[in-house]
């Protein structure tokens, strides 16, 4: 992918996302959720909709509210239901959206995979388990494995700390979670971001998910994931 | 030998977590499952050298954050019940596909999961009671439950309909088959999957109660310890 590019808006940065697409969204609750950029997607219009995320939904706003907006044919996660999932709740058991329980960890895994280049990949979990019925499984070295395929992404939607002007990025503490994998597993990655520093401004030791990956930032007033703390990655 | 303990009633929720943290050894990295197990955190003692792992991305996470003026509410720094947390010093973060590989991989000494149901084998239901309106969800429970040396489980041994929880095979969908070590609750501790067949159940300590009075009540092969 070319280089990353840096947008004014939200609106701006989710321009011509398909109808149809898998749109990775990360964030495991609100911790690294790109509220904005999700909002943006919702006012893009775009519809039938894969949505690959941890949960799917909180409350009304979010990716509950683009649930609410009828644009998600089929949920890919491994905790919909929640305390606040209402909007989901009432649409799953109504049948107006489709759902694939993954376990969390074959969820990043299968991610990780796209990103990675692998075919598909033999794991442990859920051997046994109602979520193995019809997968092909393998012993090897005494042990039984399931085949999982990798889930890519048309788009990925993430929340990150600071970004540079090579788009590299750094997080911010568990708001870390599904960026790193979903960045490398999308063919269009972006980025909402606190801010954006100058190239050098990051430690190249420190950049968590190179720019490679990063095909779009957006840091406006209010942005990221939350408005924390800047002080350590300023030392970093 | 099994110890009885008949001087006393069945253990309280706080009791279990302080016996569940008895046997941790000191220096172990862990991972405690939403619910009761979190409770195991406050038993560890001064000094135990515990690491604490949340599988949203973090090892040597602290207590709850309180929202006082040292430990503010970051929104950046949940557990995996998306409870605010603090961290330690010596705490570090990782992506997801890291934190899980870490428990997939073997990494971690000790998981403490709640239960619906554990059977003699070691077969753990936890996330799913199979009923036909429920949602499924299962999140990081089937990958806990496969991936620690030492899975730990934490229930009661009766339902409220005064079921046991402890069976000879789980009616609810599993979460993983042959991974449960050990079973805490509040009349007694077994070692679940001994013996040659690998389906026996040793009673290793009693609360409030006899060997012989669980023998009675349950529906497993329990050996004393």
């Amino acid at each position: 992918m070319s280089a990353t590019t840096f947008h004014e808006t939200h609106d701006e940065a989710v321009a011509g996302v398909e109808d149809g697409s898998t749109v990775l969204i990360g964030g495991f609750g609100m911790a690294g959720m790109p509220v904005d950029l999700v909002d943006a997607l919702i006012r893009q219009g775009a519809s039938d909709l894969v949505v690959v995320s941890n949960n799917a939904g909180n409350g009304d706003t979010g990716l509950a509210a683009l649930l609410a907006a009828g644009r998600v044919r089929r949920m890919v996660c491994s905790f919909p239901r929640q305390s606040d999932s209402w909007v989901f709740d009432g649409l799953y058991r109504s049948g107006r959206i489709e759902l694939e329980v993954v376990p969390q960890g074959t969820l990043a895994e299968r991610m990780r995979a796209a990103g990675a280049g692998i075919g598909a990949f033999f794991c442990p979990t859920a051997v046994g388990t109602p979520l193995a019925e019809g997968k092909e499984t393998r012993e090897i070295e005494g042990r039984t494995y399931v085949l999982e395929h990798p889930i890519r992404g048309d788009y990925a939607l993430i929340g990150a700390h600071v970004a540079d002007a090579m788009g590299n990025l750094v997080y911010r503490k568990t708001a870390r979670n599904f960026g790193p994998v979903m960045a490398a597993a999308a063919r269009t990655t972006i980025a909402q971001v606190s801010r954006v520093v100058p190239v050098g401004g990051l430690d190249p030791e420190h950049v968590v998910t190179p720019g490679i990956y990063v095909d779009r930032v957006v840091a406006a007033p209010g942005s990221g994931p939350a408005a924390g703390d800047l002080q350590q990655q300023e030392q970093a | 030998m099994t110890l009885e303990r008949t001087d006393r009633g069945p253990l309280g929720r706080a009791e279990m977590a302080a016996v569940v943290a008895r046997d941790i050894p000191s220096g172990s990295y862990v991972n405690l499952g939403i619910g009761q197990p979190t409770l195991v955190a406050d038993h560890l003692p001064e000094g135990s050298g515990v690491v604490l792992h949340t599988e949203n991305g973090m090892l040597h996470m602290g207590p709850a954050a309180t929202g006082g003026p040292d430990d503010p509410i970051d929104p950046d720094l949940t557990n995996a019940g998306k409870v605010p947390v603090t961290e330690l010093p010596g705490a570090s973060y990782f992506h997801h596909a890291d934190s899980f590989a870490m428990m997939r991989g073997g990494h971690l000494d000790v998981c403490v999961l709640g239960a619906f149901q554990v059977a003699a084998g070691g077969d753990l239901a936890n996330w799913h009671t199979g009923a036909p309106d429920a949602i499924p969800a299962v999140g990081g429970a089937m990958d806990l439950a496969i991936g620690a040396k030492q899975v730990l489980v934490m229930m009661s041994l009766f339902a409220k309909d005064g079921s046991p929880k402890l069976v000879e095979a789980c009616t609810y969908p599993l979460t993983g088959a042959g991974c449960v070590d050990r079973v805490y609750t509040d009349l007694a501790t077994f070692r679940v999957g001994t013996g040659p067949d690998g389906r026996g159940v040793e009673v290793l300590e009693t609360w409030g109660t006899t060997y012989d009075e669980l023998a009675a009540r349950l529906d497993v092969p329990l050996v004393r310890a």
